[in-house]
């Protein structure tokens, strides 16, 4: 078996503190991921799993601490920024365009890389058509990988909620990201769409070299699929390893696996 | 014809090089593959095979959906000289085993990473197994199992072999005689061992030819590959009849995507088994049944009219004028865009065929318009036996014999067969070859029938299925178990049947019930159900399907030779019959010996007068795990009618 190459470190959270008013949502985090790598973040129900992609992510500001993305570190990230530095994220309770069709909103996630101005794309002048053309075929590799297409045209409102989640990965696909964040890819799904939604993620690590770091509540799939665990708890770090270091962590055993949720 | 496949590919590519012989959609878009480029990738393949050690007479196994390299494929190992085994890209691994090893194939095809999972899986028991080749790379990378390769890079080799041997590809298809074994396909085989079904070039293109004469095909069809490759069917309607008569063959882009690429393709010759039909038209009715109550109320008017004159109109014969202009309306308004929808606008030609059609399913596709027809065939004669003529359609007969096909009714109601599409033999399977096939050439197609007053065939059962009622009122009747169990299956509600009787004193069946369409009708009452199980037992459900039992039970005893076949008693099953689980084969038939076994606790409930009984039984998953289900299933009785003396 060839063995996947696990490159340097390209995103390095350092002591993020985040708090809402009085109620601290992140404490003194700092964790690592390394290029190519699939890295899982997990925790309890409010341990603070999403704040910390946000964080990462630009939505949310953190009080302290630095991130530090390809080289240059930022005390705050900017969405757009972000966006166009390489980092793209699917939503954990979908922000899909449901009116849309399918291949409308995975085009959406071009949109940083259209050139041509909202006058060329409304007169459909050469230029602006051609790019579309390009584009358009981008999204049709996308709709081919994820095996979507069968709902091509179909508005994502009436699909059914796993296909819809895989629509959502299918328009941060189409960021060409360097890092993947994904939030929650399983949540709500059955087996059968867990192990399809697995390979995807897997095939994206592999085939494109994406690095994706992953917040999962699913235990199974975490162990499965990640090369590193972090594990928060309450807002703090309690573990951060191989899977099986994590499993054998006694503070995460009685935070999260000897907890029944 | 006194060619050979590879032979007909070389001349298509001469006579219309640029023209298109198959098209894909992939990424959206319909890509074309011209005669002389599917020639040059058939040369590089065929190259890259015999390099790797692929010889004349050795066997290579194809799996997948339908592609254009799948079938450029099959023609590469053609043109060396071998054979290619296409198998069913469904079956589960070790549905494989004994087709690989009996065949003792050494080389593969697979189209991507499932088909390849499989092969790989049954290497341990099939060793000789050396060469797997695979279409599409995702998820592939890092397999290193040894003598696993991409097709690609198969290509690659071959064009340098190619470049350097020049004559080689052509000389290889020089050597082949339109005698030789072209082609195997195992029949799935209702009981033991599948068999080997050895034809040659010239079995399959004779048939081939046979029935484009009798339907006038030409180069310009436009057909779509959807059913499985490993079905004699699709290979003649894809394969042969392509080659034969050098039409398009459009390639799904994905299964799901089947009834898209439908409309989009429309086709002008089609085949659909009769479960496919009976989907399309049990969705178009769901769907008209949301519509507004104008478009309702006009669709059920027309369709009136389409049901009165439509079939007359579609045999081209003439109806009053009034009539005319009603059906022309009607045309304009639900029948064309019905059709277009469908995907069936350009239809010149559709046959059915595999079990009997429904007459209000057949009548209604007739009626709107299209060329609906039934043909009768086998495995072992390349389909074509009986065809029905453009305008003798009827749904109760499969027409009659095919072009150069000879047919007779031997003394215990067997119809025997003598044809240019026959089969050479089983493979390495004298005994059985020799019970089927005859002195003079007949062959035994085991299927009980007779011909009609229009010279029409007509089957009504396996020959082994018929059975007698033994006891009772009706001691001594006829019993045909598949003459039952359709006419209940036409019933849209009703998706399978096994009925048992042979040797008893009445006729029991088991139901399936059609989860979509009784789910459906169950949502349309506000009747709440949990899945399948939940709501096959629910009263409602019970009393809806007795109606139907008791309908058919009417219609049997109009028939005073099956009077006795009437459904004394009847369940319905807690799961679907799945060929996963044995039940059907791969070809959505139901194995009666195999579920009598399996739930001898219901048959034997049923016929001990039980009017409940438990069962449980074990279920296998698509990804091979199992589980169980359990339910207590009741039993119901049925009204059985008097038989009706036939009128004076």
């Amino acid at each position: 078996m060839a063995t996947k190459k696990i490159g340097d470190v390209i995103l390095d959270v350092k002591n993020i503190s985040l708090a809402f008013g009085g109620v601290k949502a992140l404490s003194d985090i700092s964790f690592d991921v390394r290029e190519h790598e699939v890295r899982a973040i997990i925790g309890p129900n409010g341990a603070g799993k999403s704040s910390m992609l946000n964080c990462i992510n630009g939505v949310y500001t953190p009080q302290q601490g630095s991130i530090t993305f390809k080289g240059q570190t930022f005390s705050h990230m900017d969405s757009h920024q972000v966006a166009t530095m390489g980092i793209a994220r699917t939503f954990q309770n979908l922000a899909l365009f449901k009116g849309m069709s399918v291949i409308d909103n995975i085009m959406s996630g071009r949109n940083l890389r259209i050139k041509s101005n909202i006058l060329m794309q409304a007169l459909r002048i050469g230029p602006a058509e051609r790019e579309e053309v390009r584009h358009r075929e981008f999204v049709e590799h996308i709709i081919d990988f994820l095996e979507i297409q069968a709902y091509r045209k179909t508005p994502v409102g009436q699909l059914p909620y796993g296909l819809q989640k895989r629509v959502d990965l299918g328009r941060a696909l189409a960021m060409e990201p360097q890092v993947l964040l994904l939030d929650e890819p399983m949540a709500g799904m059955n087996l059968e769409e867990k192990q399809d939604m697995c390979r995807f993620v897997l095939d994206i690590n592999d085939e494109y070299g994406t690095t994706v770091v992953l917040i999962e509540h699913d235990m199974g799939v975490v162990m499965d699929i990640s090369d590193r665990v972090v594990v928060l708890d309450y807002g703090k770090k309690i573990g951060d390893g191989t899977p099986d270091e994590v499993r054998n962590n006694p503070e995460v055993i009685s935070a999260y696996l000897g907890t029944s949720h | 014809m006194q060619t050979t496949f590879a032979r007909l590919l070389l001349k298509h590519a001469a006579e219309r090089p640029q023209v298109a012989a198959m098209r894909e959609k992939e990424y959206g878009i319909w890509q074309a593959l011209t005669w002389a480029d599917l020639a040059t990738m058939v040369e590089h393949l065929a190259c890259g095979l015999h390099e790797a050690g692929l010889k004349r007479g050795d066997h290579m196994v194809v799996v997948g959906a339908n592609r254009p390299r799948l079938y450029a494929t099959m023609l590469a190992v053609q043109a060396l000289g071998a054979v290619p085994i296409p198998l069913y890209q469904d079956a589960a691994a070790l549905e494989c085993v004994f087709p690989v090893n009996n065949a003792e194939v050494k080389f593969a095809f697979a189209e991507d990473q499932e088909q390849v999972d499989k092969l790989l899986e049954i290497r341990p028991q099939c060793p000789q197994l050396s060469n797997i080749y695979f279409d599409d790379p995702r998820g592939l990378r890092k397999y290193d199992e040894p003598g696993l390769a991409s097709l690609d890079a198969l290509l690659d080799s071959g064009k340098a072999f190619a470049t350097k041997h020049t004559g080689f590809f052509k000389a290889e298809v020089e050597k082949a005689q339109a005698s030789d074994v072209a082609a195997m396909f195992f029949t799935s085989g209702t009981t033991g061992n599948p068999k080997g079904v050895v034809h040659t070039h010239n079995s399959m293109l004779n048939a081939a030819e046979s029935g484009a004469t009798f339907d006038k095909l030409t180069n310009q069809e436009e057909v779509l590959a959807y059913l499985p490759p490993a079905w004699v069917g699709q290979n003649i309607f894809s394969y042969s009849q392509w080659l034969a008569c050098g039409y398009v063959v459009n390639c799904p882009e994905s299964a799901a995507t089947t009834t898209i690429d439908l409309k989009e393709v429309g086709p002008t010759y089609y085949f659909a088994p009769p479960r496919v039909f009976e989907g399309l038209l049990t969705s178009v009715m769901i769907r008209m049944e949301d519509a507004g109550a104008f478009k309702r109320k006009m669709f059920s008017y027309f369709m009136d009219v389409a049901k009165k004159v439509g079939p007359a109109k579609t045999d081209g014969t003439s109806v009053g004028l009034s009539d005319s202009l009603k059906y022309a309306v009607g045309n304009w308004m639900v029948y064309g865009p019905l059709r277009n929808n469908l995907g069936m606008s350009r239809v010149r030609v559709a046959y059915t065929a595999g079990e009997a059609i429904g007459p209000d399913l057949f009548t209604f596709y007739r009626s709107i318009g299209i060329n609906l027809k039934q043909l009768y065939g086998s495995t072992e004669t390349a389909v074509f036996v009986c065809q029905q003529p453009d305008n003798q359609a009827w749904a109760d007969t499969v027409g009659i014999p095919s072009n150069g096909v000879e047919i007779k009714v031997a003394d215990n109601g067997e119809v025997l067969v003598k044809s240019p599409g026959l089969f050479k033999e089983y493979y390495k399977n004298k005994a059985a070859t020799d019970e089927v096939l005859t002195e003079g050439g007949w062959y035994h197609t085991s299927d009980a029938g007779f011909l009609d007053a229009h010279g029409h065939l007509k089957i009504i059962d396996r020959v082994k299925d018929v059975g007698r009622i033994k006891g009772g009122a009706f001691d001594g009747a006829m019993f045909a178990p598949k003459y039952v169990e359709n006419k209940l299956k036409f019933f849209q509600h009703i998706k399978e049947v096994v009925a048992y009787g042979d040797g008893r004193e009445k006729v029991c069946v088991m139901i399936n019930v059609d989860f979509d369409a009784v789910g459906n009708w169950a949502e349309r009452r506000n009747l709440s159900y949990a899945g399948y199980t939940d709501l096959a037992q629910k009263p409602e459900v019970y009393q809806l399907i007795k109606e139907c039992v008791e309908k058919v039970n009417v219609d049997l005893s109009s028939d005073t030779m099956l009077a006795g076949s009437q459904v004394s008693r009847f369940l319905i099953l807690h799961k679907e019959l799945d060929a996963d689980d044995g039940e059907l084969t791969r070809t959505n038939k139901v194995r009666r010996g195999f579920i009598a076994d399996k739930y001898s606790a219901l048959v034997d409930g049923l016929y001990a007068g039980k009017t409940e009984q438990f069962i449980e039984t074990v279920v296998k998953f698509e990804d091979g795990r199992s589980g169980s289900v359990s339910a207590t299933l009741k039993l119901s009785d049925a009204t059985i009618y008097a038989p009706v003396k036939a009128a004076a």
